[in-house]
């Protein structure tokens, strides 16, 4: 009975154990969002977002919390390296990764002022900013000329344009009730019902829509990066921590059963 | 020499202090039940807790600034640029609902073995106090990162005060020190957080272990080992709690420790249950969030809240709102007299007790699940409404769904005089049994 009770035990740790990825999981997603699988060991990405970043987002958004050395050592990047090739500004390599822009001017210009976005990726999520980066769409009703899929009337001017070029508006197909993409019962060909629901672009950016899509990704990637440079450091720690502790509870239980052995 | 020198210090000391007889009452001659189970790890492990709070929370005040310009920098600046910063706060943070998690369990304990009957009484009030004081500190130290969720969390909470008739008004600003929530009331509230609550709980904590030492464990068969003791003195289904239960708790605290910081190290914000994404974003006082949500812990409270709409006398429903919230608290404080069972332990209980203490469990959870999802809407999708006499009838409104999860919450308390006298239980045995 006695082992019967704890392999019950043991199976409720597992489920327990599981709970966060699959807690995670489920409120990744999101109505609507592509979903970006995000690698914070891929340090290749990490220098190509923070590259893209620093020439297309530097000029409104700072990063007031992020250090250009941590970024440095993070990344495997050597300082004189960091410094000749991502600081634009008269900043120290020590210093923090602030925008040039006054916030006062800022708002002037856009209405408000374009928010820090040292904690973004924690406030959004990856799959959000994935989406949104990628959801500029022509819209001459707007100030800046554009419009966004899950920002709808967003202050800010499409910054990656040159590199994606202009999308447009392009009839959608939609999802029936059982699931799948609503078709035409005679054709078999899918019903493009939503006025917006798909883009075209007429005259392409530098970029190809793969090459943008990765761009994004590894910006995102970034900013996730930005959002908690911690995150490497606990993935690292965590795992020698939790076979120490695996260790120490095989020695727990023979001291357990050591002492123990003789009461009934 | 040394040891020598060391043994002679120890009687030196003895001789003045009581050390030596305090070791022997609380671990090498208290004695308790041999026949603890899992659900007895969860006393071990809230002292645990407390002090790794009070120890991370020492090192998070020596960056921390209480002010309403800094607090949300000195946070963010703890978990970067702080070495093991992001360590401690982390800790910290998951401490705070690891915290609620085992004093429910433990609590849980109590209402499954009858840990509260006489002659625990006592003790169980004191754990009360405890549990009160735990929620003043939970609530208090949320506001401290001041991000949006800490203010507005704490807007919805401090109003509650401007509920009360007559006084409300005055002693809403007396709470905030301020006619919004402020910087003003940060500082406070760092204050309250840091030195008070904490003083508080800690006393209540040793008075809570003096009591349970002076009427002894209660056991999973809910009878008292001291009836049958040899003659030394010494109850037969005792075991002295050191080394036995100090060996035995080594292994209930290890593997806390692996489910605690699989947590730590690899999802600290639990997905966005135990760190709440709008509070990555810095209070503002002009911007609502479109959902306020509590911390988890406090959800079933919240959703009692939130599913009171009447307005008797007159009163704001928001009123009794938090007098219902509040009654939600009290009444278990009433427990050990609500409960007329002739025996303590769930073991030889009836299937009227158990029913209600399955039922407790469901409508607990149940409201925490409500609480924690935004108002409006049907209750898991089930979207039920017919006409009736020309309007419309919708009974599986998540509202309602809360209001009747809030009167079983309180009928099972309210009931229990009658259904604990009225059922059939069962003969406890003479001696311990089994886990």
């Amino acid at each position: 009975m006695y082992s019967v009770r704890w392999q019950i035990f043991a199976a409720a740790l597992c489920c327990l154990w599981a709970m966060p990825s699959a807690v995670h999981a489920s409120v990744a997603g999101g109505a609507g969002l592509d979903v970006m699988a995000v690698d914070l060991h891929d340090r290749a990405s990490l220098q190509r977002g923070a590259a893209l970043y620093m020439n297309y987002c530097l000029g409104c958004h700072g990063l007031k919390y992020q250090r250009y050395q941590r970024l440095a050592e993070d990344f495997g990047v050597p300082e004189d390296l960091v410094a000749q090739q991502l600081i634009f500004d008269d900043s120290r390599v020590g210093g923090l990764i602030e925008t040039a822009m006054l916030p006062v001017r800022a708002a002037e210009w856009f209405g408000a002022s374009p928010p820090d976005l040292s904690l973004i990726a924690r406030v959004r999520g990856a799959d959000w900013l994935y989406t949104y980066l990628r959801g500029f769409y022509a819209d001459p009703s707007r100030p800046w000329g554009v419009n966004n899929k899950v920002f709808a009337d967003v202050g800010m001017p499409h910054a990656l344009l040159e590199l994606q070029g202009l999308q447009h508006c392009a009839p959608g197909s939609s999802l029936a009730p059982n699931g799948g993409v609503k078709r035409h019962p005679l054709t078999d060909e899918a019903i493009l019902d939503v006025p917006c629901g798909d883009f075209r672009i007429d005259s392409p950016g530098s970029l190809s829509v793969d090459e943008f899509d990765s761009a994004v990704h590894d910006l995102v990637n970034f900013l996730v990066y930005v959002s908690e440079p911690a995150a490497l450091q606990r993935y690292r720690l965590g795992i020698y921590v939790l076979l120490f502790l695996a260790a120490l509870l095989v020695l727990a239980l023979l001291l357990n059963r050591e002492y123990w052995k003789d009461v009934h | 020499m040394l040891i020598r020198a060391l043994a002679a210090l120890r009687d030196w000391v003895d001789e003045r202090l009581p050390i030596q007889r305090a070791w022997d009452t609380h671990l090498a001659k208290y004695y308790a039940p041999k026949n603890f189970n899992f659900w007895y790890f969860f006393g071990v492990l809230s002292l645990l807790i407390l002090v790794l709070q009070l120890i991370t929370g020492i090192w998070l005040t020596m960056n921390y600034q209480p002010t309403a310009r800094d607090a949300f920098d000195s946070v963010e600046r703890i978990m970067r640029d702080v070495e093991f910063g992001w360590l401690i706060r982390y800790l910290h943070s998951t401490g705070a609902s690891a915290f609620f998690i085992v004093v429910y369990l433990h609590m849980f304990r109590g209402l499954l073995y009858g840990s509260y009957r006489k002659p625990r009484e006592l003790l169980w009030l004191i754990g009360m106090v405890i549990y009160v004081l735990l929620i003043a500190e939970g609530f208090l130290g949320y506001v401290l990162p001041w991000g949006q969720m800490s203010y507005w969390g704490a807007q919805v909470i401090v109003s509650l005060f401007g509920a009360i008739p007559v006084i409300g008004d005055s002693l809403l600003v007396w709470v905030r020190g301020d006619y919004l929530i402020s910087g003003i009331t940060l500082n406070s509230f760092f204050a309250l957080h840091v030195v008070l609550v904490p003083l508080m709980l800690v006393a209540m904590v040793f008075l809570h272990v003096l009591a349970l030492h002076e009427v002894g464990s209660l056991n999973p068969d809910g009878i008292e080992i001291k009836e049958h003791k040899d003659a030394q003195g010494v109850p037969l289904d005792g075991v002295p709690f050191h080394p036995y239960y100090t060996v035995h708790d080594i292994v209930g605290v290890t593997i806390f420790l692996m489910l605690f910081l699989s947590v730590v190290f690899f999802a600290p914000e639990m997905g966005g249950y135990f760190l709440e994404r709008a509070n990555f974003t810095p209070a503002n006082h002009l911007v609502t969030p479109d959902h306020i949500v509590p911390v988890w812990y406090y959800t079933p409270f919240y959703a009692m809240l939130r599913a009171t709409t009447i307005t008797w006398f007159d009163l704001d429903a928001k009123f009794w709102g938090a007098m219902i919230m509040l009654s939600a608290i009290v009444v278990l404080f009433l427990l050990p007299w609500l409960d007329r069972s002739p025996v303590k332990s769930m073991r030889y209980k009836g299937c009227m007790s158990r029913c209600a203490l399955s039922l407790f469990v469901v409508s607990f959870l149940l409201l925490g699940y409500l609480g924690s999802i935004p108002s409006g809407g049907y209750f898991l999708g089930i979207n039920l409404c017919w006409q009736s006499g020309g309007s419309t009838v919708c009974p599986m409104e998540n509202v309602d769904v809360a209001q009747y999860l809030t009167i079983t919450y309180f009928a099972i308390f309210l009931l229990m005089p009658w259904y604990t006298q009225r059922e059939r239980c069962s003969q406890p045995p003479e001696r311990v049994r089994g886990r």
